[in-house]
């Protein structure tokens, strides 16, 4: 609840509003919302959530990639009012409070990331193959990553560090079955 | 105590981890959209459906009448304050909200300032405009027609559609060299209309303080201090009260050097209501409006000795420009540095005749990741060296290497009369052929054939013009092209470095870092490096055409060079020896007779504040600018194989290997990382993204439905290789990379297909090579033209 909240000058007909709780990085959030807010602008500008990029508004880029229950999904066309009760990780979950993720070394380590615009996307959709796939071949990740364009790196680079994020990922999943 | 070792340090040629990665990779990064500031309102912009009409009434009443509405803008209120119109780069004026007519589709109209970007959107669909559609041009013959529409009768003096009819070079000894020639061999094609399209669009915050009547703007620019000189002169407001600050960019390639309609609306916006304003561009915007490259005619005609020895060039260039002349590039040449095209062949003369045409198209001409239509240039060099080869029945290779340079043959004045300094061009194509296994592709190409498979080999070699200025060539708008680095080394011997260039992924934050770790022996992780905000980092010229390393990073070095300079005062004073007697190793001088006794730069950088000698003015600060003697000449030579699909016209890139030449690295990694994204926006540029447009006038190409960008599925892999040929004149050596693959790169792969369908006697194929059109060629054995309009379906 806001201090402080300005009343309009002018009287205006009131704006239909929804209540939605979503789960955002494991920690639960409430807001009313606009029915057409998409999930992209509650992230960005209602939760500060700025890691959460916004590039072409027409689905095609991923720059705005989140997990949706764990799947990757493009929150600048869908409405918030749709992960009513849903979870939802960014970027800014993708790691610890002080570790990094193993994608997130990874994407440093291989030089995985220049303008950095599209990384946080991309990131998550890596995140959402390995869960899924843990040992991927170079095809599988190009094919995983094929709803994120990156104008900077060519590519190379990102299915380098989403490869050695599998390895670490595994070798780290052996450790804790040892 | 021995000297340090260089890449434990981060210095020069280390593979150093990126510290701007720290931010990026946790979501933490700074950009535009992610900056708010108290009170700040949203502004989005209303623009043209129609290409070309004229505009009889804006009425924006119902617009105002929506709650959370602060301001309307139209063309007609900015022409009050003198802001409807503002210059180009190029010595043009744009519109910054139209007043009389629309010129191209996109082109903005209005613009509402509102409490959120929602209620400003809705208030733009509530502007009505009434259009009178008038004729519409979408190319340079449309444009030169007798009976073609005047698009700019809003100039004095422009009785047509030409802006310019511009030539360079040597027309009689060309003439010559044509009648001695055994044969010639011509070539015509159409470089497309093309957009950088960064990841992300344009944007801007102004926030004017009237209590101060400081001015401070948020922008995406990769050119601040351009801007800063650009909005003083626009808005007449004083250069001092202005500061600009350019945050993380999500991407540049050129399309974020200009001046754009938004950034004057949003600042105007700002001091009428007092209040920041925020604007972002949306994709469609960026797309439809924002600065383009390419859309080039390109013809020429190569004279030909029997042996394979070129005798001389001519070339022709129609440009269109869209509606306002908006090239960024350097003023004394009307198409940029076309005229660089055949800078690695010995060619003994050459000359150019270029004419450039308003279209109702999106204005622009940025230098998208290409030094000022370089990347058209090199195309076409290399589209056409591959005819000549053919013409003479000449092994592409051999044809090549024939004409090169030699490496004992500089400095070379080439055809168009630039100087090229260095290189080792005939070794650059060894390594690439090698690399491909070229011999034995062309007997698995011969094979392949046989069993109906379609293999092509392309080569593309070229060394371009990197690193504008020289100063005495080269300016913009009249500002002289060099750049500046500070250096400021603190008592504790950590440092701040701020620059006049300003990354935008290139990586300057840790790079820059490296070349002041090789000059002074300061770990990299000890210097911090800022750029993008006028108020603290000197003057500078930007980030574009490859220049931040060639002018800025020698700048960094230079600087670096004179904090030596002074240290090595404070360290004599220290060792109680003479200056001459003072000898540098990495991080330290010592004394020349007595090795053993030193002192190393951090604590001559205590000294300096705490300890310093009689009569030398305290500190460890200094500023460089520098006006570099030449451009750098990079080489590179690209080579794809390709095997098309005879069935559907759809080619696949089997090998892409790339060879550069950028003379010494300062971090491989960051070079690396640069070539991969050049080649692939090359690879882009070859195969799928172009921007075109219909009869009408509509953009084809307005959004990333439309405008196709190659992701990790299509994308090929590389595999790259260097050769090392120092810049003579850098002072370490280093010369510009950013963009050579982006334009050397597309005519390997153009030249790999057409190498593949060969037998069908297809001399081109526009850009890109959609299945499509390669599968026309093949059938209907004829080329293709890919030129506007095109026919859409309904």
């Amino acid at each position: 609840m806001a201090l402080f909240e300005e009343i309009a000058a002018e009287p205006s007909e009131p704006v239909p509003v929804r209540r939605v709780t979503i789960s955002v990085n494991g920690e639960r959030r409430t807001a009313d919302v606009e029915p057409r807010l998409l999930l992209a602008h509650l992230l960005r500008q209602g939760l500060r959530l700025t890691g959460t990029h916004i590039g072409c508004d027409t689905t095609n880029c991923g720059a705005c990639t989140v997990l949706f229950d764990g799947k990757p999904v493009k929150s600048c066309t869908m409405l918030a009012v749709q992960a009513d009760g849903h979870e939802i990780t960014t970027v800014e979950g993708l790691g610890g409070a002080s570790e990094l993720h193993p994608v997130q070394e990874a994407f440093k380590d291989e030089h995985g990331l220049q303008c950095g615009f599209c990384t946080p996307g991309m990131m998550l959709a890596a995140k959402a193959l390995l869960d899924e796939v843990p040992d991927p071949t170079e095809d599988e990740v190009r094919w995983a990553l094929s709803g994120n364009v990156c104008r900077c790196t060519g590519y190379q680079n990102i299915v380098k560090s989403v490869l050695s994020a599998a390895q670490k990922l595994q070798g780290q999943s052996a450790a804790d079955g040892s | 105590m021995t000297a340090l070792d260089e890449i434990k340090i981060g210095g020069m040629g280390a593979r150093r981890r990126r510290v701007e990665d720290n931010r990026f990779i946790r979501g933490r990064g700074n950009y535009i959209d992610d900056i708010v500031l108290p009170g700040m309102l949203h502004m989005e912009i209303l623009r043209s459906p129609l290409a070309h009409a004229r505009i009889n009434s804006i009425d924006t009443s119902k617009a105002w009448d929506i709650p959370g509405v602060r301001l309307v803008l139209t063309g007609e209120m900015m022409a009050t304050r003198n802001l409807a119109w503002m210059p180009t780069l190029s010595y043009d004026t744009q519109a910054v909200l139209a007043t009389d007519k629309v010129r191209f589709q996109g082109q903005e109209v209005a613009c509402v300032i509102a409490d959120d970007p929602y209620i400003a959107k809705d208030a733009c669909e509530a502007i009505v405009v009434d259009y009178e559609p008038l004729p519409v041009i979408v190319n340079p013959t449309q444009a030169t027609a007798d009976d073609a529409p005047l698009i700019r009768d809003d100039k004095e003096n422009q009785p047509d559609n030409v802006i310019y009819d511009w030539e360079v070079g040597d027309r009689a000894g060309t003439d010559q060299a044509f009648e001695r020639a055994d044969l010639v061999s011509t070539i015509q094609l159409h470089y497309p209309r093309s957009h950088p399209a960064p990841l992300e669009c344009c944007g801007s915050i102004a926030d004017f303080d009237r209590s101060t009547s400081k001015l401070t703007v948020y922008m995406t620019t990769q050119a601040p201090h351009i801007v800063r000189a650009a909005v003083a002169l626009i808005a007449e407001l004083p250069e001092h009260m202005i500061r600009i600050i350019s945050p993380d960019l999500g991407g540049g390639f050129g399309n974020k050097v200009p001046v754009y309609p938004g950034y004057v609306m949003s600042i105007l916006a700002s001091i009428l209501t007092e209040r920041p304003v925020k604007w972002i561009e949306d994709r469609t915007g960026n797309l439809i409006s924002t600065g383009f490259g390419r859309d080039v005619y390109l013809q020429g005609e190569m004279a030909l000795r029997r042996d394979g020895k070129i005798l001389g060039v001519r070339m022709h260039t129609d440009a269109d420009h869209g509606a306002f002349f908006g090239d960024a590039q350097p003023s004394k040449f009307k198409i940029g540095l076309m005229h660089s095209a055949f800078a690695c062949y010995d060619i003994p003369t050459a000359h150019l005749t270029a004419r450039g045409m308003y279209t109702n198209k999106a204005p622009g001409g940025v230098a998208y990741r290409c030094s000022f239509r370089v990347t058209e240039a090199m195309f076409f060099q290399e589209r056409m060296v591959q005819a000549a080869a053919d013409d003479l029945g000449m092994d592409q290779a051999e044809f090549r290497r024939l004409n090169f340079v030699r490496d004992d043959d500089f400095p070379h004045r080439t055809p168009f009369g630039f100087l090229t300094d260095s290189g080792q061009y005939g070794k650059c194509l060894d390594v690439g052929l090698k690399a491909v296994g070229y011999q034995d592709f062309l007997k698995q190409k011969e094979e392949a054939k046989k069993r109906g498979r379609l293999l092509g080999i392309g080569i593309s070699t070229m060394t371009e013009p990197l690193g504008a200025g020289n100063s005495r060539e080269y300016d913009i708008l009249g500002i002289k092209m060099f750049d500046s680095a500070e250096l400021r080394v603190h008592m504790t011997g950590k440092a701040i470095l701020r620059t006049g260039a300003k990354t935008q992924g290139q990586g300057h934050e840790t790079t820059w870092a490296q070349i002041v770790a090789h000059e002074l022996g300061l770990p990299a992780e000890d210097v911090l490096v800022e750029e993008g905000d006028t108020d603290t980092a000197p003057f500078g010229m930007g980030t574009y055409a490859s220049r931040s390393t060639p002018v800025a990073g020698a700048a960094v070095a230079m600087v670096s060079r004179k904090i030596r300079a002074k240290a090595r005062k404070l360290a004599a004073h220290l060792l109680e020896v003479s200056e001459e007697d003072v000898d540098w190793e990495l991080g330290r001088f010592y004394v020349r007779s007595a090795p053993d006794r030193g002192v190393t730069i951090q604590e001559c950088a205590m000294a300096a504040y705490s300890n310093m000698p009689d009569g030398l003015e305290p500190g460890l600060e200094g500023n460089a600018y520098y006006d570099p003697p030449n451009l750098t000449w990079p080489f590179a030579c690209y080579i794809a194989t390709v095997e098309v699909d005879p069935e559907t016209g759809v080619w696949d890139v089997l090998n892409m290997v790339a060879v550069d030449d950028c003379g010494v690295r300062i971090n491989p990694m960051v070079v690396e990382g640069q070539i991969m994204g050049g080649l692939t926006e090359a690879y882009a540029m070859a195969s799928m993204q172009f921007i075109t447009f219909d009869a009408e006038g509509n953009c084809v190409g307005s959004n990333f439905m439309d405008y196709l960008l190659p992701t990790a599925w299509e994308t090929p892999g590389y595999e790259l290789h260097e050769v090392v040929t120092p810049c003579p004149h850098h002072p370490i050596g280093a010369k510009g990379i950013g963009e050579c693959a982006t334009v050397g790169g597309p005519a390997a792969f153009v030249n790999a297909v057409l190498d593949a369908i060969k037998d069908t006697g297809v001399r081109n194929i526009d850009m890109p090579l959609l299945p499509d059109r390669v599968y026309e060629a093949i059938t209907e054995r004829h080329d293709v033209s890919g030129a506007p309009p095109v026919k859409v379906d309904d």
